[in-house]
């Protein structure tokens, strides 16, 4: 199938196009790009007003299955990523079973292969059984098709076994991805300690618990010369720490979710679940940080960290609900209507954290329009305001920490390897 | 002033006129308990649930007493022998008790927000008899009721909170209560005992229980809850009544006049010597007292806000 | 609420209390067993004025309380049944004694029926006799007044506004007209 997208603005950051352009997409690849090509088509997409840039590579997202298809299902995530502009994800391995030996991660991929809308990525476990103890055959995992490793959800809490994990990964170009958190600093708290978590009575997590973390697996990664990748930044403290060490040299990038720009720990005052996430939200001292560090070009990536949870385990005490909220959905258009819109971050530049720096910290040739990638596009009408409505989500669970709020952005075509697989 | 609320959630959602209303009437609650007929027909035909998460006999008891002091119908659901040991949602639990047409559910729960989220699922009036360590509003009311008929007016008290301020709701629940009242509040704990920003809550903070007590007109001694954080670290008992419990020693420094109050159950020889909890400057007993009134004026002024 | 008439001014409020103080003796035969109960708020100003003439003309001290009938109300589980609860003052026995429940204004009867229900919560009075400033009609239910300062044809979308110096810094009844 052959498309031409005419009259829209096309942003591309890698090839530093932000214009009014035609692009032409032949056998699943950007074949062209051009002002007014006129190259007759099978489908014509008009564009005119709207933006055209480079799907979402959203590079923390938990799929869910296989284990747990109650949550969430490759089908039902991958169909709300693509109603959003998502082409590209990278599913966290903390499944059940867990991505941690190669016959689990092609479990996944027969899944994948049958149920994806989209580009469905793989990262694995760093230790069995994501238990922190035994390390994993790095070089089978990536064999068996894995792109980077992780325990997300937990921390690796030995020094040792961190340390051997970043060499195995570098050893094999493997990007590790840390979740950090210092569990006997966090100790069963459920939101950020201060003021507010004394006035609600609940335990806190402190600041100190992420970024002790932090430091310390840079300070691992450095010592071994591995790529490590920091998961949602949540505070200052952590944006400061990282912005030090890419200062020095050390091969570190990170990328923060859209909550941590947009909410702070005062929209928990009425215990809220939907709000309840890990690492908290934190004060409103720490989102400017973290818009600074977006702006400032600290953190590298924006992810939605889409942690889809039942209506059983989030409609109960907020002590006992679950960690997590969905956000494949709403990440552009929080991304547009909280960094865009107040000037933070052109419009090129969001591409650039939420499309084409998650690709080049994955190593794969995606968030670009450059002749001859895959056709992975959205168009997005970046003005049109939308109300979060819970019945609207596509995601199965639908815990989102932006019910009933008011975004900027809509996305009309999503179109993955020449394909549009959405379209509203 | 006119009470407008459904439910009593805690003291950080009132302003100074609504707990002040609440004081007042339960001022006015006080006498019924003193007839021979201790009854008043105000709720009757009304139906309030004690829907207990905690194992509590003191404050059901007294919401139970008021209740029926009131003419309403009171039922006991204690969580160890309901349904939710089958494992039925707190909302669930709720709203079948609405369905049973209850009008009031007062609710103890020993997770913070539980009341919260009960009021916002139900219509019918929820009363917050205590949520984990975030409020116990109507502990808080009885002990300034006391105060102020001990003491006149709460304005410009000296009053010293000491003990596990970081796992008391009933600590919150005071402080939001006195200040908004214009009272001066300490509170008065080891280190590890005072919760982060604490002082935003527009109280001073002490280590010293004698420099505590220094200007205090009145101090109220808060239980050591050992068993609400299995993992926080607590002192050890002893050294912490050396350091902290309230003796006829140290009151003997402190203003002759110096209240003692105690939410209770006391624990004698921890927290405060069994000589000041007995002693004439203790009001412990007329707290309990006091604690019927104060369910009262709850009860019936939640019954009155729904409309 | 627009002001109609002047129907009594300060002399008519004295004279009224004063003559009523008067019959309370006389159908007593004097002050034995005699007591007196206010209902809030305006009722307890006059039960104190009662009991300030029978002093002056008996010499005696008669007992006197305050009634809040507000927990014995019939429109209490109404929405517009928001009601303010102030104390109850009763601190003698009512046991056989001859009790004069006194008021303001009496109108439909119900605060008297919620005061009686009241009453009956404190014992056994011999019996319950009721004085009021102003008798104003429009009954909805089987009592009457005893003694009655002053009757006043009045029409239902009027109210009599009974204000007193313990309350209002003047003694004066009015006729006003609810708009």
């Amino acid at each position: 199938m052959n498309i031409l997208i005419k009259g829209g603005r096309v942003i591309d950051p890698k090839n530093k196009i932000d214009a009014v352009m035609d692009i032409l997409l032949e056998n699943g690849k950007i074949s062209k790009i051009a002002k007014n090509i006129t190259t007759k088509t099978e489908t014509f997409i008009d564009a005119h007003g709207k933006i055209v840039a480079p799907g979402i590579v959203d590079m923390h997202v938990h799929l869910r299955e296989p284990g747990r298809e109650d949550k969430e299902t490759v089908s039902s995530a991958t169909a709300a990523a693509a109603s959003a502009g998502v082409t590209t994800v990278l599913a966290m391995p903390n499944t059940h079973p867990a991505m941690d030996c190669a016959e689990n991660i092609n479990l996944l991929k027969k899944i994948i292969s049958k149920s994806a809308k989209i580009n469905v990525l793989i990262c694995a476990a760093i230790s069995r059984g994501r238990l922190g103890q035994e390390l994993n055959d790095f070089v089978k995992l990536q064999k068996a098709g894995a792109l980077a490793v992780s325990d997300d959800g937990s921390s690796v809490d030995s020094d040792v076994l961190m340390l051997a994990a970043l060499k195995a990964a570098a050893k094999c170009r493997l990007l590790t991805i840390c979740h950090c958190e210092d569990k006997s600093l966090s100790c069963f708290g459920v939101m950020n300690t201060g003021f507010n978590s004394t006035r609600l009575g609940l335990r806190g997590i402190s600041k100190a618990s992420e970024y002790k973390r932090i430091e310390r697996d840079i300070k691992l990664a450095e010592k071994v010369k591995a790529a490590v990748h920091i998961a949602h930044l949540s505070c200052s403290e952590s944006v400061e720490i990282v912005a030090k060490a890419k200062k020095r040299g050390v091969l570190v990038t990170c990328e923060t979710a859209p909550h941590y720009f947009s909410l702070t720990e005062e929209a928990l005052l009425d215990y809220d679940t939907n709000k309840k996430m890990n690492p908290p939200l934190r004060a409103p001292s720490d989102l400017l940080a973290i818009k600074q560090g977006l702006k400032d070009g600290t953190i590298d990536a924006i992810a939605s960290d889409h942690a889809p949870h039942t209506e059983n385990e989030k409609n109960i005490e907020f002590e006992r609900a679950e960690f997590g909220v969905v956000g494949l959905e709403t990440e552009l258009a929080v991304g547009i209507t909280e960094l865009v819109t107040p000037g933070i971050l052109s419009l090129s530049q969001l591409m650039q954290k939420i499309s084409l720096n998650p690709s080049r910290i994955l190593g794969i040739d995606k968030g670009t329009l450059s002749i001859g990638a895959a056709a992975d596009i959205m168009i997005v009408s970046a003005d049109q305001l939308w109300t979060v409505e819970k019945k609207k989500l596509l995601s199965k669970s639908r815990n989102s920490a932006f019910l009933g709020k008011q975004l900027r952005g809509v996305v009309d075509y999503t179109i993955c390897s020449g394909k549009i697989i959405f379209k509203r | 002033m006119l009470w407008t609320r459904k439910d009593l959630l805690g003291l950080e959602y009132l302003n100074r006129e609504e707990i002040e209303l609440i004081l007042d009437t339960a001022s006015s609650f006080k006498e019924v308990s003193t007839r021979e007929i201790k009854k008043v027909p105000a709720l009757r035909g009304k139906t309030a649930v004690n829907l207990f998460y905690e194992p509590s006999t003191r404050t059901r008891v007294s919401f139970e007493v008021a209740a029926k002091r009131l003419s309403a119908d009171v039922i006991n659901i204690a969580a160890e022998t309901s349904s939710v040991r089958k494992g039925e949602t707190l909302i669930d639990t709720g709203k079948n008790i609405q369905a049973l047409k209850a009008d009031i559910v007062i609710i103890r729960h020993n997770c913070s927000g539980a009341a919260n989220m009960l009021a916002r699922a139900l219509d019918i009036s929820v009363v917050n008899a205590g949520d984990g360590w975030h409020e116990h509003p109507t502990q808080a009311l009885l002990d300034m009721l006391t105060l102020q008929e001990k003491l006149g007016s709460i304005r410009g008290l000296h009053v010293t909170i000491v003990g596990d301020i970081a796992h008391s709701r009933v600590a919150r629940s005071n402080i939001w209560g006195l200040t908004k009242l214009g009272a001066q509040v300490t509170v008065c704990a080891p280190e590890i005992l005072i919760p982060a920003g604490i002082e935003k809550m527009g109280v001073n903070i002490s280590n010293n229980i004698d420099q505590a007590l220094k200007n205090a007109d009145a101090v109220n001694v808060l239980r050591m809850q050992f068993e609400r954080d299995a993992n926080a670290a607590f002192p050890e008992q002893l050294e912490y009544f050396k350091k902290f419990g309230i003796t006829s020693e140290r009151l003997a420094k402190a203003k002759k006049n110096i209240i003692v109050m105690h939410p209770g159950p006391i624990n004698r020889g921890i927290e405060v010597s069994s000589e000041v909890a007995d002693g004439e400057n203790s009001v412990i007993l007329e707290q309990v007292t006091n604690g019927i009134a104060v369910r009262m004026a709850v009860l019936f002024l939640v019954s009155q806000g729904k409309g | 609420m627009q002001i109609k008439a002047k129907i009594m001014d300060t002399e008519a409020v004295e004279r009224a209390i004063t003559r009523i103080a008067h019959e309370i003796i006389e159908k007593n035969k004097g002050t034995e067993g005699l007591c007196l109960v206010g209902i809030r708020n305006r009722g307890v100003h006059i039960a104190s004025r009662l009991a300030a003439c029978v002093k002056k003309i008996e010499n005696a001290v008669v007992p006197t309380g305050a009634l809040d009938i507000t927990l014995y109300r019939d429109d209490l589980a109404c929405a517009s049944g928001r009601a303010v609860v102030r104390k109850t003052e009763i601190d003698f026995d009512i046991n056989n004694k001859n009790l004069v429940l006194v008021d303001d204004v009496l109108y439909t009867g119900r605060t008297i029926r919620a005061a009686l229900d009241a009453l009956s919560d404190f014992g056994r009075p011999r019996s319950i006799q009721l004085a009021v400033l102003v008798d104003r009609g429009h009954r909805e239910l089987p009592i009457r007044a005893d003694f009655v300062g002053k009757n006043i044809p009045t029409a239902c979308n009027e109210s009599v506004e009974v204000r007193l110096k313990e309350s209002d810094q003047v003694d004066e009844v009015l006729i006003a007209v609810k708009e």
